[in-house]
């Protein structure tokens, strides 16, 4: 079937990837009962046949031999990637999907672009067609990647620009945290910044993150549970943020609940395409409807239910709970209300049980109160997927292109003004060899008129003034 | 004479296994209400039309399957193999791996020429099987990319190599709200082209059939599957055999003939709409009873108010008086003129039915004859459980406000421009898109101006 191939760059990038492929693995472990390798499967995996070693020969067909993930993970510092190497994960991969070096990009856009991109373009790009000719059809790409750092920032937008270039028709897909306001690394407006212009030029879609978000939702569920309200009812393997089969506890490794979601994001955002239901969705799909300009990709993401209780029973007055949480702030992995904000398109994707009524019944009770753009006003994209996500009967993902990414981008800008104004920090990256000032200037300057054209978008709310009028035809 | 139907994409797959499922189940059943010899003739004929027959003896449906992507005819061949009763052909689909991505420019412009052979290869293969080939029957949403625009393409494809075989094309209309983002331009591209290519369009609304559903049909949760069955009923209702009037004693044997004979008398309407009564969930059938009369009735009515089905009728709409130059402005505004009418009848005392209020000359445009505006089929052998049904099938201004709705949403985005890259980049330009919104305000306009 056709493959959707994540590329998981740095540190944050890893620890991502690394919960993205024990979900999969479980999610995948819950459907196929029989242990057949299938063409779900294979849209993230290998079937190897290890027998007389490493190098075996693909199994396309018949009972599962060993998976091996289609991926290339890289990373400047070895500690992410030897961790998974040591994990539970460690047969998952090999050494071919591996691009590690040893001493981190200092958390420098320039160190990871230029310097690493440099020395290590003809590895990645080896690597990268080795990997496309394991695939039959190779449908798009998705970066994992941070934003305020330097390895998955710098490497990871290089990695991106040289996937436009290698292989232009195939689907670019970036999934980005960005940094908060309160994030220790001083200059990661910089590198945010530097990242963002190559987003702007050279992604098909971004689908933005911040950890304020991530981290509210899991103080959330802490609280849900933990209040007594609902007890032991509560499914554990149920709660986006959990790990399968982790004994470790979510204080031990809080980043872990975190990671959890925007891998459970991945999943769901792939789930119609692995697997079946009546009205599928393709990431292909997702590009073309969420997607009205060009420039205009940042698409606004939310994961509902965060958890499901035990009683499996579920009134459709909860199923259209699901629907309207995904409209709240709070179930939002950015900081942003899309509610009060304009929307240019949406995208609903049912997971589980739920049919084309729920979908339309909840599609009419909400719609009152969402602000469409003039030219879109019934804009919605929808997906029926019959396999729901482990622990759940159904779930909901939503992605919203809202202009209510805006503010997440003007304060990005304005920290990184703080910075330039004084020209803090700025010697570090321009003494790297292939950064100028003017990498810089242009870098503000894209971001400057991505905000324009949103603050054009609400202005007007999209639409011309006169409805305009239709083609005269002679009688 | 045999149809070859083409299913494309996953609404048309769907859709597809759902009919011949509906086709094989009728057939099967006891239920025919007529004498055996009766029964055998139209069994007969059901399989001449739209199943071959194989050595194991389990009908294999007369069909070529295609998509871009794998998972739906996957699942469409294993359900119908299942059913015990019929099946697919093991050779007859092809599919791709990565779908068109609802861009209608994709399915066209690159699935289309690059797939051309094999597909065509399938559909001769297909046409060689058939005794005598009576035509083909394609079946497609507008709204995605694969149906829409493969579709598109594949049409003319069969148009070029069959110039004289009738292609009659199933399109099902999106929900109004919704299914996809882009389904007006791919609705404006796909029935631009089909207009050129077919002999008739033959329309499905997935929001009137889902009316359908919770009102009459009674169902709770609605499925796609539940639309698609009721789809299904209601071209079974067409497509099953029938006697055509002067048509001798047998089964009619050209039936996409004498339906483009009946309800295309010009190239410029090529719109068919279908209705069909009653419609109830299968458990009400054994305690309702029904008269012909109330029937015919109730269906010249929805005819004459564009009813969606036989509840909420607006009877207070009525035909304009002939010969009056001054119209009743209510009744005008509403009334719904039509072109040429098929009513199709199945079950008990067909025979006796008056169908004289069809033929009324008010009901129709004044270019045609009243009784050549007018036809209808009749069989015995009632159809699916129902022991009496009509239906009918519409050139008349049925359709002509859901397509006003689609080209004026359609032509609102693109005075915005938003989206259009994306089909630019597959080579349909600006141009391509006027040039179809021009053939479709032509449509509009001659059906508005009946």
């Amino acid at each position: 079937s056709a493959v959707s191939l994540p590329f998981a760059v740095g540190q944050c990038g890893n620890q991502v990837g690394c919960r993205f492929w024990d979900l999969a693995l479980r999610e995948h472990a819950a459907v196929n009962k029989k242990g057949m390798y299938d063409e779900a499967l294979s849209s993230f995996f290998r079937n190897v046949d290890t027998r007389s070693g490493d190098n075996g020969p693909d199994i396309y067909k018949g009972k599962i031999c060993s998976l091996k993930a289609r991926a290339l993970l890289i990373d400047m510092e070895e500690g992410v990637v030897n961790e998974i190497l040591q994990g539970p994960l460690r047969d998952v991969f090999d050494s071919k999907q591996l691009i590690t070096d040893v001493s981190g990009s200092g958390n420098n856009w320039a160190v990871g672009h230029k310097i690493y991109g440099c020395q290590y373009r003809e590895n990645i790009v080896e690597k990268l067609r080795k990997t496309a000719e394991h695939c039959d059809c190779l449908q798009c790409f998705f970066i994992i990647h941070s934003m305020g750092g330097g390895t998955g920032s710098g490497l990871g937008t290089f990695v991106l620009n040289l996937l436009e270039e290698e292989f232009p028709e195939v689907y670019r897909f970036v999934t980005s945290v960005y940094p908060s306001g309160e994030d220790d690394v001083i200059t990661s407006p910089y590198n945010s910044v530097l990242a963002m212009k190559e987003l702007n030029e050279r992604a098909d879609c971004v689908l933005p993150i911040e950890n304020e978000s991530l981290f509210e939702i899991v103080n959330k569920i802490h609280q849900m549970i933990n209040s007594g309200k609902l007890g032991s009812t509560v499914k554990q393997n149920s709660l986006v943020t959990s790990s399968a089969g982790s004994t470790k506890t979510l204080q031990a490794k809080p980043f872990d609940a975190m990671n959890n979601i925007v891998a459970n994001l991945l999943l769901n955002l792939t789930s119609s395409a692995r697997f079946e239901g009546s009205l599928n969705m393709d990431l292909n799909e997702i590009s073309m409807n969420l997607v009205p300009f060009p420039r205009l990709h940042y698409l606004v993401s939310s994961l509902t239910p965060l958890y499901t209780l035990a009683d499996v029973n579920v009134p459709s007055r909860r199923l259209d709970q699901m629907f309207s949480d995904a409209f709240s702030r709070d179930h939002q992995l950015i900081q942003a209300d899309p509610k009060h904000s304009l929307y240019l398109a949406c995208a609903l994707l049912v997971r589980g049980n739920v049919q084309v009524s729920d979908l339309r019944r909840n599609i009419e009770r909400l719609k009152p109160s969402l602000h469409f753009v003039s030219w879109n006003q019934e804009g919605w994209k929808t997906g029926l997927c019959s396999v729901p996500p482990v622990g759940h009967s159904h779930s909901l993902l939503a992605l919203a292109n809202n202009t209510c990414v805006k503010p997440t981008f003007i304060e990005l800008k304005d920290r990184f003004m703080k910075l330039y104004k004084k020209k803090a920090h700025l010697h570090h990256y321009l003494q790297i060899d292939g950064m100028e000032q003017s990498c810089f200037s242009e870098a503000i300057s894209s971001l400057s008129d991505l905000i324009e054209e949103y603050n054009e978008l609400d202005a007007s709310k999209g639409g011309p003034r006169i409805d305009p009028s239709r083609l005269k035809i002679a009688v | 004479m045999s149809v070859v139907t083409v299913q494309l994409g996953q609404c048309g797959n769907q859709i597809g296994h759902e009919v011949f499922s509906a086709l094989c189940s009728d057939i099967r059943g006891t239920h025919g209400l007529c004498s055996k010899k009766e029964n055998e003739s139209y069994q007969d004929s059901c399989k001449e039309r739209f199943f071959c027959e194989e050595e194991s003896g389990v009908p294999v449906a007369r069909a070529v399957l295609v998509d871009m992507e794998p998972k739906v005819i996957s699942q469409t061949l294993s359900m119908a193999a299942r059913s015990g009763h019929w099946k697919y052909s093991s050779h007859s689909h092809f599919c791709q791996k990565q779908g068109s991505g609802n861009n209608w420019a994709n399915g066209y412009s690159v699935h289309g020429p690059r797939h051309k052979e094999a597909i065509m290869d399938l559909v001769q293969k297909e046409a060689e099987k058939c005794d005598r080939l009576g035509g083909f029957f394609t079946i497609m949403s507008m709204a995605g990319g694969t149906g829409s625009g493969l579709g598109a393409f594949v049409t003319q494809c069969l148009r070029d190599a069959f110039p004289t075989s009738f292609i009659l094309n199933h399109v099902v209309w999106p929900y109004g709200t919704g299914e996809v983002i882009v389904q007006n331009y791919n609705s404006v591209l796909t029935l631009s082209h089909l207009y050129h290519s077919s002999d008739a369009l033959l329309v499905h609304e997935n929001d009137v059939i889902h009316k359908i559903c919770a009102q009459l049909m009674n169902i709770k949760q609605i499925s796609f599957r539940d639309v698609n069955q009721v789809i299904a009923h209601q071209l079974g209702s067409v497509f099953q055999p029938t006697h055509t009037a002067g048509g001798g004693s047998g089964y009619s044997r050209n039936p996409l003939g004498d339906l483009m004979e009946a309800l295309v008398p010009h190239p410029e309407f090529r719109m068919l709409g279908l209705r069909n009564i009653p419609q109830m969930p299968e458990s009400s059938l054994p305690y309702s009873t029904f008269s012909w009369p109330g029937l015919i009735k109730h269906l010249r009515q929805m005819l004459i108010a564009n009813a969606q089905m036989e509840e909420g009728i607006d009877w207070q709409v009525r035909p304009p008086h002939p010969g009056s130059s001054i119209p009743s402005t209510n009744n005008a505004l509403h009334f719904n003129t039509s072109i040429a009418n098929l009513v199709i009848l199945r079950g008990k005392d067909v025979h006796s039915v008056d169908l004289g209020s069809f033929q009324d000359p008010s009901l129709y445009t004044s270019w045609l004859n009243p009784q050549d505006a007018f036809n209808a089929w009749k069989t015995p052998r009632a159809f699916n459980k129902y022991e009496k049904c009509a239906a009918l099938v519409s050139n008349s201004q049925f359709l002509l406000k859901p397509l006003d709705s689609i080209v004026g949403k359609a032509w609102n985005m693109f005075a915005s421009k938003a989206y259009l890259h994306q089909y630019t980049k597959f080579g349909i330009q600006e141009e391509d898109f006027l040039d179809c919104f021009t053939t479709l305000e032509q449509v509009i306009s001659s059906y508005t101006n009946l």
